[in-house]
């Protein structure tokens, strides 16, 4: 199908962006990667009055390191994610997860704050940033404000993005000592959304872990930090863990597969992906 | 605010200039405005991938880019890449070992595959079917594909191999 009537403006700074956008309101639409939105707009899902892009502003892409975070700019591609010394080093949760993004082409155009913002709930990198405990850095035209992880997710393609306000950066914590990190998904085929997701970190003790966040992603309306199962985990172990999941989520059945299923599945990565962080070795 | 705008870009090797509608999607301005036939529209949602392009040298779908987003960039389509040489060794491959039967995703899988080899030069088969995960062929089952970009990128160790 193709997209409908649609206008669209190409500022050259955020203050220009912010102000069409307030300006504008419900009617218009910030386009970061567009991989997700142009889909949406071919398949006449989306209609907005005004297509506001935020591709030539300066300074909204870039990774840098600075007072203990690492701060990655909204328009960074996934590609860039990918392939970025910082990430690797630092955030090496999120360098597992970049590959399992979609396919090549759509990771170099997709971006990092755009797959934020959207919050679809099987998307991997949302998941990451929940997991990591990252700040989101949001501007308005009133000003800055961070919102965390953990308050940002609200429900289905729902964030704490308030109106008229865009999502400039992710921080992420640099990681502590004794930190270790789990990601794996299961899908019919490689590139497809995820059937069940799981993004994990933890500190390795000198018997088991603490500090655990396991985040599932594919398994509910947003990506969802299984509380339960994370204490379990860090107090009695795996099978503890496996049991506790179950209270956590609450998958629905959907067209392509039963919700028990989905179920099923986030337990086996729990007990993959747990396995892993216990050994040390991701 | 305006519908249309006024976009220049280089487009296989020529400056060119128009003026598309904001709603007009990358494809279909290459299509219907340049004739380059060779971008294959599939689903026009950036599953199927038969309409892969360059932009800036990278892998894109031309139907996830506007055609306004085209200004300033370089792009890249199967004529462009055919005419310069780029593709002919994967060209080759393919016809040898068949590696399409009705053609319609050849031009997207010819630039995946391009992108691919041009940033791993010896990948295996199984990075090589996790890169052309994204374009799906509906005829020949996929392992002739494979087979074709392995040669290539053999063919292609083997005479940098030989000249060093």
């Amino acid at each position: 199908m193709k997209a409908p009537e649609v206008a669209y403006a190409c500022p050259s700074t955020l203050d220009e962006a912010l102000t069409l956008l307030s300006r504008h309101g419900d009617e218009a639409r910030p386009l970061a990667g567009g991989q997700s939105l142009v889909t949406a707009l071919n398949m006449r899902l989306a209609a907005p009055a005004l297509l506001v892009d935020l591709n030539r502003i300066p300074d909204l892409a870039g990774i840098t390191r600075r007072d203990g975070v690492v701060r990655v700019g909204a328009m960074t591609r996934h590609r860039d994610l990918g392939a970025s010394d910082l990430v690797r080093d630092h955030l090496p949760l999120v360098a597992a997860a970049v590959p399992h993004i979609a396919h090549p082409a759509i990771r170099n155009r997709g971006t990092l704050g755009g797959s934020v913002a959207l919050g679809d709930p099987a998307a991997e990198l949302p998941a990451c940033c929940l997991a990591l405990g990252a700040t989101m850095v949001l501007r308005g035209q009133g000003g800055e404000r961070r919102v965390p992880a953990d308050a940002f997710f609200l429900g289905l393609y729902a964030t704490a993005i308030a109106p008229a306000e865009i999502l400039v950066a992710i921080e992420f914590p640099l990681p502590e000592p004794g930190a270790v990190w789990g990601f794996q998904e299961l899908a019919r085929r490689h590139g497809d959304y995820a059937l069940a997701g799981l993004a994990a970190t933890a500190r390795r003790r000198e018997r088991g872990l603490d500090a655990v966040r396991l985040v599932f992603f594919g398994v509910g309306d947003r990506p969802v930090l299984a509380r339960g199962a994370s204490a379990a985990l860090a107090g009695a172990g795996i099978r503890a863990a496996q049991a506790a999941l179950d209270a956590d989520i609450d998958p629905p059945d959907d067209v392509a597969v039963k919700g028990r299923t989905r179920r099923h599945l986030a337990r086996v990565l729990l007990g993959r992906v747990a396995g892993g962080m216990l050994e040390g070795a991701p | 605010m305006e519908r249309e705008h006024a976009v220049a870009f280089t487009l296989n090797g020529e400056r060119v200039a128009c003026r598309p509608a904001a709603r007009t999607h990358l494809g279909d301005l290459l299509r219907a405005e340049f004739g380059l036939t060779g971008v294959h529209l599939g689903c026009e949602h950036g599953v199927c991938g038969a309409c892969t392009i360059l932009v800036d040298g990278r892998a894109t779908r031309s139907c996830l880019m506007l055609a306004v987003q085209a200004n300033g960039t370089v792009v890249e389509t199967i004529e462009g890449l055919t005419e310069r040489g780029a593709v002919a060794d994967l060209q080759d491959a393919f016809h040898v070992r068949n590696a399409l039967q009705c053609g319609y995703c050849t031009p997207g899988m010819l630039v995946t595959a391009a992108e691919l080899l041009a940033e791993e030069a010896a990948p295996g088969r199984e990075a090589i079917r996790a890169a052309i995960g994204g374009n799906y062929c509906r005829c020949t089952g996929y392992h002739a594909i494979v087979d074709a970009i392995a040669a290539v990128a053999e063919g292609r160790a083997a005479r940098e191999g030989g000249g060093a």
